[in-house]
């Protein structure tokens, strides 16, 4: 039953990171949609960036996830609203299965930081100065750790410890373990039945009986 | 009791309570589900052992792999095959409404909402999909989710939200011939930008909105996410109720019509509501607006010069530069002239009845430039049924347009039908993102269904209003 479902707190994430430079990436071209033509995220991750990491005959290009140095990686430095455009969580999926567990960027579009914390994963702003120094950083660094504390809304990296935005619902999601919010809401639906009661649109042949 | 606006109202109608994270719990009065985003958030479901809770409030369409030239089973592409199967399975065991192909009710998941009659006012409306705005235009707070959060309303009924902010965009005035809503959508993300509605609802009125059918207004909160905004709404009006008459809702329980419609009255916003922000934008001043770059926030009017770089905001100029590559335009021109290889009439943004109206009137005795691949994919199985009974089609074919069957299309090149190499598109659809139309080379051009009726015939982006003797009612 949904008790089984183990959600663990998200307090601080650690690793080395790799940076995508540039505003408005959407998620055509974190994951083109014809590697959506599956029933299931497994193997997504193979395809993150894919036009922008092979030409057409399959050759590598100047990517950092074609980058030796990168390949550990786990926190994505981005620039503004990343992840535009379309609602699919297979975006933030690849990236997850590619081995993204944070992303620091000056700024998300909605949906995507929805699907980032329906994941577990952190998407922390800064301004675009900082982010600038920190991609360059990355770039001079790319095996040093940084370390996102959520609560603390911090970064270390470096002899440096910045200081960062993380929402407010997403911080307390994260931090004390309630960011998926399945069980959660399932646990008030005799209120929920109560609200939909009280909506003239809704049949209440619609509504089912309490289990 | 404060002045509050429609979404002010319809969020309390809808929250169950506030939770630990401080997001609301929102009741969700309709769930639409198609096969692209949903197969998953079902798989998660039977991992934990958990049911759908409202069937009855769900209803499933296949639009996104759907193919547009043979439909007959099993699909040619195994993928496609594989997914459609998959809903099959999902909707049948869960007993959710499915408009599969065979119904003659299938479509875009956009197009059938409203035809059904499943959208209306103040209900709350979500999809795997982040055009579930388009349903704003009925007054509905709709807007598109992820397939964690699928799961989250297939096994609750409820989503989890944080309330957000409210922007009025008042557009005052009229529309000029040759304009439309497409042009009036396309200015508003070109002049607030592609993360201007971040954090923000857009509620859309003034005489140029009220002034439009319900498609237009369906076009224009179709494309608030293209602004950053997840959900964009216009007040529900006579507009918005003579169309629900005729649906099938409507037709089938014509009780509901007079029940319900003290409600839709009640959540209008209050003539007194507070706004976060106000727009004002002034129809009389825009001309047909197209896409020059590869976000659709960087549209001009046709007559006007694509922009330097450097003219632009610091944090524009980048994307602008790399924008003007791919698409291989100078600044200083105009978009006039600009050859397509392409010309794609279809998508949830405009691909319904009167769209293909208005560009049938624009291609009639005209016949479509050589070396132009021109298509016509309706947004459902009715529009196709109608537009064909009317004789649409046949204006099309006649000048030289394929006919397809209904589904998403080169919108976002998911079946066969897609760009290739470095084709140009005039295209109806909403994004002209690097790829989006199945080519990573591809370059696309966002603008009205009129103007690509005028791209298709001249075999370059054209003013439409500058034809021979043009038909622009």
């Amino acid at each position: 039953m949904t008790d089984d479902v183990e959600i663990p707190e998200v307090n601080h994430v650690s690793g080395s990171g790799v940076p995508i430079r540039g505003n408005d990436i959407d998620t055509d071209q974190i994951i083109p949609a014809r590697f959506m033509k599956v029933v299931t995220f497994d193997g997504l991750g193979e395809f993150a960036f894919f036009d922008l990491r092979f030409d057409d005959d399959d050759n590598r290009k100047d990517h950092p996830f074609n980058e030796a140095r990168y390949q550990d990686s786990s926190v994505l430095v981005v620039n503004s609203n990343f992840g535009c455009g379309s609602s699919r969580e297979h975006a933030p999926q690849a990236l997850l299965r590619w081995g993204i567990d944070a992303i620091i960027g000056e700024s998300f579009a909605e949906i995507f930081a929805g699907n980032c914390l329906a994941l577990g994963i952190p998407t922390v702003t800064a301004d675009s100065e900082t982010i600038a120094d920190l991609q360059d950083w990355v770039d001079a660094n790319p095996d040093g750790e940084l370390e996102i504390d959520i609560e603390a809304e911090e970064v270390t990296y470096g002899d440096e410890t910045i200081a960062v935005t993380v929402d407010d619902a997403q911080r307390k999601a994260l931090v004390e373990g309630v960011w998926d919010t399945t069980a959660l809401m399932k646990s008030n639906a005799a209120a929920v039945r109560e609200t939909a009661r009280e909506l003239p649109y809704v049949d209440d042949a619609a509504i089912p009986d309490a289990e | 009791m404060s002045a509050e606006t429609l979404y002010d109202k319809v969020w309390d109608r809808h929250k169950v309570t506030t939770l630990p994270t401080g997001q609301d719990q929102l009741f969700v009065g309709l769930h639409l589900i198609h096969e692209v985003t949903s197969p998953q958030a079902f798989g998660m479901l039977r991992e934990r052992d958990l049911e759908v809770a409202f069937p009855d409030l769900t209803h499933a369409t296949v639009d996104h792999i759907v193919p547009t030239a043979d439909q007959s089973r099993p699909y040619e592409e195994d993928a496609a095959e594989e997914m459609m199967a998959e809903l099959e399975d999902n909707v049948r065991d869960a007993g959710i409404d499915f408009s599969d192909p065979t119904t003659g009710d299938q479509g875009i998941v956009h197009v059938i909402g409203p035809e059904q009659g499943l959208t209306q006012p103040g209900k709350t409306i979500v999809c795997g999909d982040s055009h579930t705005s388009t349903h704003g235009a009925f007054g509905a707070l709709a807007f598109g989710i992820g397939t964690s959060q699928i799961r989250d309303v297939l096994a609750t009924g409820t989503v989890a939200m944080e309330k957000q902010k409210v922007r009025k965009i008042q557009v005052d005035g009229e529309l000029g011939e040759g304009v439309e809503a497409k042009d009036i959508i396309l200015e508003i993300i070109r002049r607030l930008g592609t993360e201007g509605g971040v954090g923000y609802v857009y509620e859309y009125a003034g005489e140029a909105i009220e002034s439009l059918g319900m498609e237009g207004r369906m076009s224009i909160c179709n494309m608030s996410i293209e602004g950053g905004a997840r959900a964009g709404y216009v007040n529900p009006d006579e507009t918005t109720y003579e169309w629900l008459k005729r649906t099938d809702y409507f037709q089938e329980n014509p009780e509901r019509f007079e029940e319900l419609k003290p409600y839709w009255e009640s959540i209008r916003s209050d003539a007194d509501a507070e706004y976060d922000d106000v727009v004002h934008i002034d129809a009389n001043e825009l001309e047909p607006v197209v896409t020059w770059g590869t976000t659709p926030g960087q549209g001009i009017g046709i007559s006007d010069p694509i922009p330097e770089p450097e003219s632009l905001p610091a944090e524009k100029q980048d994307t602008a530069r790399r924008a003007q590559e791919h698409m291989r335009v100078e600044p200083g021109d105009t978009m006039e002239g600009y050859d397509i290889d392409v010309a794609f009439l279809g998508s949830c943004t405009n691909a319904r009845l009167p769209d293909l109206r208005r560009a049938a009137r624009i291609v009639e005795g005209r016949e479509v430039a050589d070396d132009v691949r021109a298509m016509v994919v309706p947004g459902s199985q009715r529009v196709q049924e109608a537009a064909e009974e009317e004789g649409l089609k046949d204006t099309f074919e006649e000048a030289g347009f394929e006919w397809r069957n209904a589904g998403c299309s080169m919108c976002l090149g998911m079946n066969e039908d897609q760009l290739e190499g470095d084709e140009a598109c005039a295209s109806s659809s909403n994004r002209n993102f690097v790829g989006r139309q199945g080519s990573k080379d591809g370059r696309t051009v966002l603008m009205s269904p009129r103007m690509v009726a005028a791209a298709a015939i001249t075999g370059e982006v054209s003013d439409v209003r500058d034809l021979k003797e043009v038909n622009l009612a």
